[in-house]
C-alpha cells in the first residue's frame, strides 16, 4: 500500500480552512445513528469524546483506570503552548509553526504543524471557558512562562499542575455529555484488539478489569487516544499503567507504524535511587527558566560531593561549570531537551556526574541565582530599603515557591533534600515518545475507518518534540481536528445502521484474546513479569538509549527476540482469566512492549543518520552535535507489520518543505 | 539522596478476594526494604515474594506515582495515606517508618466506596456527583470569545486555582466519622463559585451535587475538620463554609 498522507493542496496557511470548507459533513439527525468508540480518556481522547458527543454522535469511551480524570494526562507539569502573543514578544501562528518544526530537527509535516499552531490560541480560549483555572497576573490577565527550543513567551501554565487543570477541563466536558447519556463511559476496561470488518476498523475487543470478562464492542469508527509508550525502557516517568498495548494491537491489525525510535529523553527527572525503582519522576522543564544547570569543574569536587564530604553550596562560583551556558550562548539553560540531556550525559560520561550512585549520574540544578534576583526585585516593589541577605532570600523563596512550589514540594518527598537550601540533582530519563501509529492528515490510520490522537500517533513533533506541546497536540486533536475530519469518513455510514457483535470478525477476536491471555495464565512459568519487563528495560535503556550505534542496535535486536522467547517460556502470572488480575493486565502489556522494543531498535538501526532524540554516534560533528543526512532520510519511516516486529517491512513518506529551509539546528 | 539504609518489617495487609467475600488482615515479614523506597515500591517487593512463592499479589490502585492521579488509596497505620502530611500514599517513603515496625495497611472504608479486591475500592459514587454539575455548560467548538476578554482577580483565580488541586483520592471520605464527601464536593462547588464562568449554573449545581452525594450514601459533615487534616493536596474548609453559603442561598431562591 503506497501512503497517502492527504495533505490538502494550496499555500500552507489556506490549507486548513480549505480543508474544513470541502470535506463532507454528516448532518445532526444521522449523526444520532453513528457509534464512535474511543479508547483513552487523556487530553486526546477525552477531549475527542466530549466534542464527538456534543456533535451529536453516540461515544464509547474507554480507560484502563477506575476515573477518566486520572489518565496519564494528569501528571502534566509544566505548561501549554500557544500562540497567543499576548506578551507582545512576536510570537506568531507561523513563529510557533517554526519553532516547532525546527525543534523537531525537520523530521514533521509541515502542512500538520501549521495546523496544529494555527488552532493553538482556540484551545487557550476553549480551556478558560470551561473554567480552566490559569496563572494570572495582578491585571486578571493570563500569565505566560518560556520552555526550551524558543525565544518567546508563549507557554500558558497552572502553577506546576497544568495538565491536571486541562484534563479536569476535559474531563468536565465529558461528565456533561455522560451526564446526558452521549457518552457511556466504561472504566477499567482495556482494550485488548481492533475488530475489522470488510477491512474498516468496526469495533474492539475489551476485558473488563473488575470481572475479568471479555467483551465486544462495536461502532462505525474506533479513535485511539491511549497515549505513548515510554514504560518500554521500564524506567520512565510516564504513569505506571501507561503502555503501548491499544497502538500495538492495531498496529498488527494493519495500521503502519512510524519512527518508532524517535523517543525522547526529558533532561530534568529525579535520578534513580535503587534496585527498588519503579519509576520516574519528572522535574518540570518549566523550572529551566530560573534554575542554572551545573556540574563542578574539577574532577576531584565531583568525586567529593558525591562521597558527601563536599556541599554543593561550597563550591566556589569559578569553580562551576555551567555547561549549557558555555556551549549554548543564545540559548543557555533553555536548549531544547535532546541537546540538553546529551550534555549532561556527555558530563557524567566525562567523570562530573555528582549522585552517589551505581552510575554516578546527576548534574545540579541550581536556583540560588534566581533566588536572589527575585528577592532583590520584590524588595524594590515593596519598597524596603537596604533589605538583608536574608530579607532578600526569604522574598526569592517565596517567589520560588509561588512559581514551583509543587515541584519543590515533590523533590523533597522523595530525595529528603530541600531544595530551597541546597541545588537539585536531576538526570535524563525517558520522557515522551515522538513515533507512534501513523496517520494521515485527516488524524485516520492505513486502516479505514480506525483514527489515532495525541501521544499513541506520529503526526506532529519529528524527531524532538519541544516543551509544552504534546498538551497543545492531544487538545488539537481533540477539540478541533478529528471532530472535523471523521466526518468526512463518516458520512458514508448514515445509513448503515448499527454493527453487530455476533459476526464472525468479532468471534475471532474474541476468541484470539482469550486464548492469548489463558496462555499468560497457564504457562506456569518462574519468573515474575517485572522480571521481564526490567531487563527488557535495561536492554532498551544501554542499547537504544541517549546514544546509539549499529553494534548495540544489533545485538538489541538479537537480546530482545531472545528475552521474548524466556518470557513465553518463563513467565509466571498467578491467579485467574476471571478475576480482577493486576499481573495478568501487566503481562499482556510487557509481552507487546517486547514485541514494539524490537521493531524500535530496528527503526533505529534504519535511520543512519542523527536527529533530534535520536542519536546515532557514528553520525556526529567534530562538536558532538547532531548530524542530520537530509539527502537520504527526510523521510517518515512508517513499519508494516508482517508477523515478526524486526522483519517489517518499512514505507516511506517523504517530507517536503516548501515553507521552511532545511537548516542545521544551531542553539548557540 | 540522603544516606539510604535497609529496614525490616512486618506488614498487616487487608485480603479480601471480591466485593462478596469478608476479609482478614494478614501478616507479611519483608527484609531488606530500602529507606529511599517509596511505600508502593515496598508493597512492590512484597508482591515479587508472593509471586515467587506461587502466592496471590496484593491487589491495589496506583498509576502516577507522583501524588496527582489519585489512585493510591491506602489507610496506613490508621491513617489515610499514612504518616506524614499532605502526601499521598506514593508519595510516602519508607524513611518513614522504623526497622522492626508492624504496619497496617487497609483500605478506605466507606459505604460509598466498596472494597473490590484487598485495598481497591470503586470510588466511581465520584464520578457520579461530578455528573451531577461538575462542569460549566459550555460547547468544546472553540467559538468561545478571546480567553483575555476576561479578567479574573488574581486572588480568585489562585483561590480557584486551589480548589481545583483535589485529585479525587477520597482520602478526606476515609478520614471523616461519617464518611462525609463534603471536602470532595466543596472543592469542586468552590472552584467554580470563584469564577465568573460558573455563576450562570451556580444554584444548579451546588444543589446537584450535594443531593448526589448523599444519595450514594456518603455522610452528613459535622464540621471536625478531620478531612482538612487527611487531604494530600491541602484543601481548605474554608471550601466547605463557601459551598455550605452556596447551598442556603441556593435552597433559599428556588
Ligand atoms: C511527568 C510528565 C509531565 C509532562 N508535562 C508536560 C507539559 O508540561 N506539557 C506538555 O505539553 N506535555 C507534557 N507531558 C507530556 C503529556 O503529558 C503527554 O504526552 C500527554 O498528556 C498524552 O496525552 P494522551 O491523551 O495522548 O494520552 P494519555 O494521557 O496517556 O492517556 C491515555 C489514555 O488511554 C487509556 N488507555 C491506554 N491504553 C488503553 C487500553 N489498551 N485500553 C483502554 N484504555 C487505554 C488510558 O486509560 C488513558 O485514559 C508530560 C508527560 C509526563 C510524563
Ligand atoms: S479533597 Fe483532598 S482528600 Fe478529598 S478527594 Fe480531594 S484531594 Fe483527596
Ligand atoms: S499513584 Fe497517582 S496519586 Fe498516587
Amino acid at each position: 500500500m503506497s501512503l497517502d498522507s492527504k495533505i490538502p493542496e494550496g499555500p500552507l496557511k489556506d490549507k486548513w480552512t480549505n480543508h474544513k470548507n470541502n470535506i463532507r459533513l454528516v448532518n445532526p439527525a444521522n449523526k444520532r445513528n453513528i457509534d464512535i468508540i474511543v479508547v483513552g480518556t487523556g487530553l486526546a481522547g477525552g477531549s475527542a469524546a466530549a466534542t464527538l458527543a456534543e456533535l451529536g454522535y453516540n461515544v464509547k469511551a474507554f480507560c484502563y483506570q477506575d476515573s477518566p480524570r486520572r489518565a496519564h494526562s494528569i501528571a502534566a507539569q509544566g505548561g501549554i503552548n500557544a500562540a497567543k502573543n499576548y506578551q507582545g514578544d512576536g510570537d506568531s501562528t507561523y513563529r510557533l509553526f517554526y519553532d516547532t518544526i525546527k525543534g523537531g530537527d525537520y523530521r514533521s509535516r509541515e502542512a500538520n504543524v501549521y495546523r496544529l499552531a494555527e488552532v493553538s490560541a482556540n484551545i487557550i480560549d476553549q480551556c478558560v471557558a470551561q473554567g480552566v483555572p490559569f496563572a494570572r497576573d495582578y491585571g486578571g490577565l493570563l500569565d505566560n512562562r518560556s520552555f526550551g527550543g524558543v525565544l518567546v513567551s508563549r507557554t500558558f501554565y497552572a502553577k506546576g499542575q497544568t495538565g491536571q487543570q486541562l484534563l479536569l477541563g476535559a474531563y468536565s466536558a465529558m461528565n456533561r455529555q455522560i451526564a446526558k447519556g452521549k457518552i457511556q463511559m466504561y472504566n477499567r476496561h482495556e482494550m485488548l484488539d481492533v475488530v475489522l470488518v470488510d477491512g474498516k476498523a468496526r469495533g474492539i475487543i475489551a476485558r473488563n478489569l473488575v470481572t475479568g470478562e471479555i467483551e465486544r464492542h462495536s461502532a462505525h469508527a474506533v479513535v485511539l487516544g491511549s497515549g505513548g509508550y515510554g514504560n518500554v525502557f521500564f524506567l520512565s516517568t510516564n504513569a505506571m499503567g501507561s503502555n503501548v498495548t491499544a497502538s500495538w494491537k492495531a498496529h498488527k491489525k494493519g495500521a503502519y507504524f512510524a519512527n518508532p525510535c524517535y523517543t525522547q529523553i526529558h533532561p530534568t527527572c529525579i535520578p534513580v535511587h535503587g534496585t527498588q525503582q519503579s519509576k520516574l519522576t519528572l522535574m518540570s522543564e518549566s523550572l529551566r527558566n530560573d534554575g542554572r544547570i551545573w556540574v563542578p569543574k574539577k574532577l576531584e569536587d565531583a568525586q567529593a560531593v558525591r562521597e558527601g564530604k563536599l556541599k554543593p553550596v561550597d563550591i566556589k562560583e569559578e569553580d562551576r561549570d555551567y555547561y549549557l551556558e558555555r556551549r549554548y550562548p543564545s540559548f543557555g539553560n533553555l536548549v531544547p531537551r535532546d541537546v540538553a540531556s546529551r550534555a549532561a550525559k556527555e558530563r557524567c560520561d566525562a567523570g562530573f556526574g555528582v549522585v552517589n550512585n551505581d552510575t554516578k549520574e546527576g548534574v545540579f540544578l541550581d536556583f540560588s541565582s534566581a533566588i536572589l534576583r527575585y528577592g532583590k526585585e520584590e524588595a524594590n516593589v515593596k519598597g524596603i530599603e537596604n533589605p538583608s541577605d536574608e530579607k532578600i532570600k526569604e522574598l526569592g523563596k517565596k517567589v520560588i515557591e509561588n512559581k514551583y512550589g509543587n515541584l519543590f514540594e515533590m523533590y523533597q518527598q522523595i530525595t529528603d533534600e530541600n531544595p530551597y537550601e541546597t541545588p537539585m540533582k536531576i538526570y535524563p530519563a525517558v520522557h515522551y515518545t515522538m513515533g507512534g501509529i501513523w496517520v494521515d492528515y485527516n488524524l485516520m490510520t492505513t486502516v479505514p475507518g480506525l483514527y489515532a490522537t495525541g501521544e499513541c500517533n506520529f503526526s506532529d513533533h519529528g524527531a524532538n518534540r519541544l516543551g509544552a506541546s504534546a498538551l497543545m497536540q492531544g487538545l488539537a486533536d481533540g477539540y478541533f481536528v478529528l471532530p472535523y475530519t471523521i466526518g468526512d469518513y463518516l458520512a458514508d455510514d448514515i445509513r448503515t445502521g448499527p454493527i453487530p457483535t455476533d459476526s464472525k470478525e468479532f468471534e475471532e477476536a474474541e476468541n484470539k484474546v482469550t486464548d492469548e491471555l489463558n496462555k499468560l495464565i497457564n504457562n506456569n512459568g518462574s519468573k515474575s513479569v517485572d522480571y521481564f519487563h526490567k531487563k527488557l528495560g535495561l536492554i532498551m535503556w544501554n542499547k537504544v538509549g541517549m546514544a546509539r550505534n549499529e553494534k548495540g542496535l544489533k545485538e538489541a535486536i538479537q537480546e530482545i527476540a531472545e528475552l521474548r522467547e524466556e518470557f513465553y517460556k518463563d513467565v509466571r502470572v498467578p491467579g485467574e482469566l476471571n478475576e480482577l488480575n493486576q499481573e495478568l493486565e501487566k503481562a499482556g502489556r510487557v509481552a507487546d512492549f517486547l514485541e514494539l522494543g524490537e521493531l524500535f531498535a530496528r527503526d533505529a538501526l534504519e535511520r543512519e543518520e542523527s536527529c533530534g532524540g535520536h542519536f546515532r554516534e557514528e553520525f556526529q560533528t567534530e562538536e558532538g552535535e547532531a548530524l542530520r543526512k537530509d539527502d537520504s532520510y527526510t523521510y517518515v519511516a512508517a513499519w508494516e507489520y508482517t508477523g515478526k516486529p524486526s522483519e517489517a517491512v518499512l514505507h516511506k513518506e517523504d517530507l517536503k518543505f516548501e515553507n521552511v529551509e532545511l537548516k542545521t539546528r544551531s542553539y548557540k | 539522596m540522603s544516606a539510604s539504609n535497609n529496614i525490616n518489617i512486618t506488614l498487616k495487609v487487608w485480603r479480601q478476594k471480591n466485593a462478596q467475600s469478608k476479609g482478614q488482615l494478614e501478616s507479611y515479614d519483608l527484609k531488606n526494604v530500602s529507606t529511599d523506597s517509596s511505600f508502593l515500591e515496598m508493597l512492590d517487593q512484597l508482591n515479587e515474594e508472593l509471586i515467587n512463592e506461587g502466592k496471590s499479589p496484593v491487589t491495589f490502585d496506583h498509576d502516577c506515582r507522583e501524588g496527582i492521579c489519585g489512585a493510591c488509596s491506602l489507610y496506613i497505620n490508621g491513617r489515610p495515606h499514612g504518616p506524614g502530611n499532605r502526601v499521598t500514599t506514593c508519595q510516602l517513603h519508607m524513611r518513614s517508618f522504623k526497622d522492626g515496625e508492624t504496619i497496617y495497611v487497609e483500605p478506605w472504608r466507606a459505604a460509598a466506596f466498596p472494597v473490590i479486591k484487598d485495598l481497591m475500592t470503586d470510588r466511581s459514587s465520584f464520578d457520579r456527583i461530578q455528573h451531577a454539575g461538575g462542569y460549566v455548560s459550555v460547547n468544546t467548538s472553540g467559538n468561545t470569545q478571546d480567553a483575555n476578554a476576561l479578567p479574573i482577580e488574581k486572588e480568585n483565580a489562585d483561590k480557584a486555582f486551589d480548589a481545583a488541586t483535589c485529585i479525587g483520592c477520597g482520602a478526606c471520605v476515609a478520614a471523616c466519622k461519617n464518611a462525609s464527601a463534603s471536602l470532595f464536593v466543596a472543592a469542586k462547588v468552590s472552584q467554580y463559585a470563584l469564577l465568573p464562568q460558573g455563576q450562570v449554573e451556580a444554584k444548579d449545581r451546588v444543589l446537584n451535587m450535594v443531593k448526589q452525594a448523599q444519595k450514594e450514601g456518603f455522610g452528613p459533615c459535622s464540621n471536625t475538620g478531620a478531612c482538612e487534616v487527611e487531604c494530600p493536596k491541602g484543601i481548605s474548609l474554608e471550601n466547605i463554609a463557601r459551598m455550605n453559603r452556596e447551598y442556603l442561598a441556593a435552597s433559599l431562591s428556588k
